[in-house]
C-alpha cells in the first residue's frame, strides 16, 4: 500500500533537513504506528506525505499503491486515496461544514471519473456517517470546525474520512486535545473503518491511543528516521521507560 | 439675464450652463437652481482635495463620456430574473415605457421624475436635492450637487404600505457614448416597506443620485447589482435620512468597471434605528482598467442605534480597490453600536488596496469599531480543502466566496443572496488562474 524509501526532506526556506533517510511500508490493511519524541520529524513525514507546501524532498520516494505520491498535488493524492487527519483542523469561516464535505465528496469522485452524489443521496450519507460520531445537524451546518471544541474538530475529521473512504489513512497526533470519552469515539469511529484494503499510519506520542487502535506494527521514529521497529509491545516499553533507552542507543 | 439661475461661475462651463439645463414645472425648476447654485458655491472636485485623493475624478469631469463598449450577456439571466417585481427599465439613461411594467402598485405611488415635474408641487419637492443638501458633510459632493442641477429624469418612488413586491430599476446600456444623469427619490412612509433592486450598467458614464427617505417604523431594503461593462465610469451617491426604528440596508455587487464610485451618505435621526450598507466588489486587471471606490460615511444622531458597514473587496492583475469610511457620533447619541469593516483579498502582488477608515466620536456611552485588513488567500485553508481533494482552483473560489459571506448576510432576502452568489461565483469561475 504506502512505500517510503530513503526519503530525505528539508524545509525549503532554512538549511534544515527533517527526514534523513526514513524508510516505512504499510501494507494493505494493515495499522502501522509511529512514535517518537518531539521533534523526530513525525508531522513533517505526515505533510510531506500528503503535498504541503513548504517543504523539500532532496531523496528517496513515497508511493501508494506504485503510483508516486510526491509528484502529485494534494488534492491528486487525496483522489489517489491518501487522507490526513490533521493535528490541528483548520478553521474555516464563512464554509459551511456540508458544503465543504459535498464539495470534497464530488471532487474526488469526478477525479476518479465517478459520477456525482446526487444532493439526497449525500444527506442520507453523511447523516448516517454523522450519528455513528455523535456529531449533531448543527455541527454539519456550522462553518468548517469554527467554534469547535477540540473534541469536536477531531470527530469532525474522522467523519471526512468516514465520507471520502480513503485506502490509506495517516491520523496525525489525533490523540492530542482530546479527554477519554473523546478519545474513545474518536477511536470507535477510526476503528469502524478498519477494513481489509485500507490501511492506517497512527502518528502518537502516547501509547494510551493504542490501547484503542491497535496496530499491528510499532515505529520509533527519531532524528529524522525509524530508528525501531517491533510490535504492539514496542508502543508499552515507550510508555514505560520513555524514549531515553532507544536514543541513547542511536548514540552508542 | 433670462436664464432662470445665476450663470455659474467660468469653472464649469462645459459641466453645466444654464442653456442646457432642462425647462420644468415650479418645483423642480427650483431644485435645478439651488442645486446649481451649491454646485457654483462649492467648485468642481479638484485633484488636490483629500476626498478625491486616491480616485481621480477627471473622467467624470470630462466634457464627453469615455466610449464604453456594452457588455455582451450572451443569452444569460439577468440578476433577479426570478424575482416577482416591478420592472423599470431605462436604456443608456432614458425610460423605456415598452419595456417597463405599468407604473402602479399596491402601496406605493411611482412616478418618473420626468412626469412629476410637470406638476406645481409634488410630495417629492421637499426630498429632491434636500437630502443631498444634508450630506455635503463632512465633506463637498459637488458632483451630487451637480446630478441634481442638471437630472431630468430618474424614478419617485413613495411606499405607503407594506409594498406587495420589490422594485426593480433595470438599466440597459447600449450605446458606446451614452452618458447619463439619474436621480431617484424614495420616500418610505411611517410603518411602510420597500425593496427597491437595481441591476445593469446605465450608461458609459453614469451620475446617479438616490435620496432616500426612511420615515419612523420603516424599512428599505436594497440590492444592487451594477453590471458587467468593463469600460464604464460610474459615480453614485445614496442620500439616506432614518427615522426612528426604522430599517435601513443596502448591499451592493460591483463586478469589473474601469471607474466605479459609490458614495453612501447616511444620515440616523430618529432613535433605535438600524443602517446596514455592504458591499462586495470583485476586480481582475486583465480585463481592463479596474477600480472601485465605496466611501461611505454614516451619522450617528439619535440613541440607541446601530449601523454596519461592511465591505470587501477582490482584486487581482492591477486592480484597484478603494474604501474611504466615517462613522461620526454625535453629542448624545448615546448606546450607540457602530462598526465598520473594510477588507480586501488580494489574488496576487498587483492588485492593491487604498483605505481609509474614520471614527469620530463625541457622545461617551457607545460602542464603535473598524477593521480595515488586506491579505491573501489563507494558504493552510487551501491546503486543509485541497488535502480533502478539493482542486486548487475550487478551494480559492470557496475561500473567496468565503471572504464574501458577511456582505452576502446583509441581503434579507434567500433567493435574492443565492442569486446573488451565484453571479459571484460565476465571475470566479470565469477569472480563475
Amino acid at each position: 500500500m504506502l512505500s517510503i524509501k530513503g526519503l530525505e526532506v528539508k524545509l525549503e526556506d532554512e538549511d534544515k533537513q527533517i527526514l534523513k533517510g526514513v524508510d516505512l511500508e504499510v501494507p494493505a490493511g494493515k495499522v502501522h504506528a509511529i512514535m517518537g519524541p518531539n521533534g523526530s520529524g513525525k508531522s513533517t513525514l505526515s505533510y510531506v506525505l500528503s503535498g504541503r507546501d513548504g517543504y523539500e524532498v532532496t531523496a528517496g520516494s513515497a508511493t501508494l499503491d506504485g503510483e508516486d505520491l510526491l509528484d502529485l498535488d494534494p488534492e491528486e493524492r487525496a483522489a489517489a486515496g491518501l487522507f490526513l487527519a490533521f493535528q490541528y483542523p483548520v478553521e474555516i469561516p464563512g464554509v459551511g461544514n456540508m458544503t465543504f464535505l459535498r464539495t470534497a465528496v464530488n471532487a474526488q469522485r469526478k477525479a476518479r471519473g465517478e459520477d456525482e452524489m446526487s444532493a439526497a443521496d449525500f444527506l442520507k450519507f453523511i447523516r448516517a456517517k454523522a450519528k455513528d460520531l455523535k456529531i449533531d445537524a448543527d455541527m454539519l451546518k456550522r462553518p468548517v470546525n469554527v467554534g469547535f471544541s477540540g473534541g469536536e474538530k477531531k470527530r469532525n475529521e474522522i467523519l471526512q474520512m468516514a465520507m471520502l473512504e480513503p485506502k490509506m489513512c495517516i491520523l496525525d497526533e489525533t490523540d492530542s486535545g482530546l479527554d477519554v470519552d473523546a478519545m474513545k469515539l474518536v477511536s470507535e469511529g477510526v476503528n469502524a473503518l478498519r477494513a481489509e484494503g485500507r490501511s492506517f499510519l497512527v502518528i502518537t506520542h502516547y501509547q494510551r491511543l493504542l490501547d484503542h487502535i491497535k496496530p499491528d506494527v510499532v515505529h520509533i521514529m527519531a532524528r529524522g528516521r525509524i530508528v525501531k521497529t517491533g510490535g504492539p509491545e514496542l508502543a508499552l516499553e515507550v510508555e514505560n521507560n520513555g524514549y531515553a533507552d532507544i536514543l541513547a542507543e542511536l548514540d552508542a | 439675464m433670462n436664464s432662470p439661475v445665476n450663470t455659474p461661475a467660468p469653472q464649469h462651463e462645459g459641466l453645466i450652463s444654464a442653456e442646457e439645463r432642462p425647462a420644468s414645472g415650479a418645483w423642480l425648476a427650483k431644485a435645478h437652481t439651488d442645486a446649481a447654485a451649491r454646485l457654483t458655491q462649492m467648485g468642481l472636485p479638484k485633484r488636490r482635495d483629500e476626498y478625491w485623493k486616491w480616485t481621480r475624478p477627471d473622467a467624470l469631469l470630462a466634457e464627453q463620456a469615455a466610449p464604453a463598449a456594452a457588455f455582451d450577456y450572451g443569452d444569460e439571466q439577468p440578476v433577479f430574473h426570478a424575482v416577482d417585481r416591478l420592472k423599470i427599465v431605462f436604456v443608456d439613461g432614458v425610460f423605456d415605457a415598452e419595456a417597463s411594467d405599468d407604473l402602479s402598485g399596491e402601496g406605493l405611488e411611482i412616478e418618473r421624475l420626468a412626469e412629476a415635474a410637470k406638476a406645481d408641487i409634488h410630495w417629492a419637492s421637499g426630498l429632491y436635492g434636500a437630502l443631498e443638501t444634508r450630506g455635503h458633510n463632512p465633506v463637498d459632493r459637488p458632483l451630487a450637487a451637480h446630478n441634481s442641477a442638471m437630472a431630468t429624469d430618474g424614478v419617485l418612488i413613495r411606499a405607503t404600505g407594506q409594498v406587495s413586491r420589490p422594485v426593480s430599476v433595470m438599466y440597459r446600456h447600449i450605446s458606446d457614448t451614452s452618458d447619463a444623469i439619474l436621480h431617484h427619490v424614495v420616500k418610505v412612509e411611517e410603518g411602510a416597506s420597500l425593496t427597491l433592486l437595481e441591476n445593469g450598467t446605465a450608461a458609459a458614464r453614469l451620475s446617479m443620485v438616490t435620496e432616500i427617505d426612511v420615515a419612523d417604523g420603516a424599512s428599505f431594503h436594497h440590492v444592487r447589482a451594477q453590471g458587467r461593462d468593463h469600460g464604464r465610469h460610474v459615480l453614485t451617491h445614496i442620500f439616506a435620512r432614518l427615522g426612528r426604528e426604522s430599517v435601513f440596508k443596502s448591499f451592493t455587487m460591483a463586478v469589473n468597471g474601469m471607474l466605479t464610485r459609490n458614495e453612501c451618505v447616511i444620515e440616523i435621526l430618529g432613535d433605535d434605528a438600524i443602517a446596514h450598507v455592504a458591499g462586495a466588489a470583485l476586480g481582475d486587471g486583465a480585463d481592463g482598467a479596474f477600480l472601485h471606490d465605496d466611501t461611505v460615511f454614516v451619522t450617528h444622531d439619535a440613541v440607541n442605534c446601530e449601523s454596519r458597514q461592511v465591505f470587501k473587496k477582490v482584486l487581482k492583475n492591477g486592480a484597484t480597490g478603494i474604501f474611504q469610511g466615517k462613522i461620526l457620533v454625535k453629542a448624545g447619541a448615546q448606546k450607540t453600536d457602530g462598526y465598520q469593516k473594510s477588507q480586501s483579498l488580494l489574488l496576487d502582488e498587483d492588485a492593491q488596496f487604498l483605505a481609509k477608515p474614520e471614527l469620530e466620536i463625541y457622545a461617551d456611552d457607545v460602542a464603535c469599531s473598524h477593521g480595515s485588513t488586506s491579505g491573501a488567500i489563507d494558504e493552510e485553508a487551501l491546503f486543509y480543502l485541497r488535502s480533502r481533494g478539493v482542486p486548487e482552483r475550487i478551494a480559492t473560489d470557496l475561500l473567496v466566496l468565503a471572504f464574501l459571506a458577511d456582505t452576502i448576510e446583509e441581503i434579507e432576502d434567500a433567493d435574492i443572496a443565492d442569486d446573488i452568489v451565484s453571479r459571484l461565483e460565476a465571475w470566479l469561475e470565469r477569472h480563475r488562474g
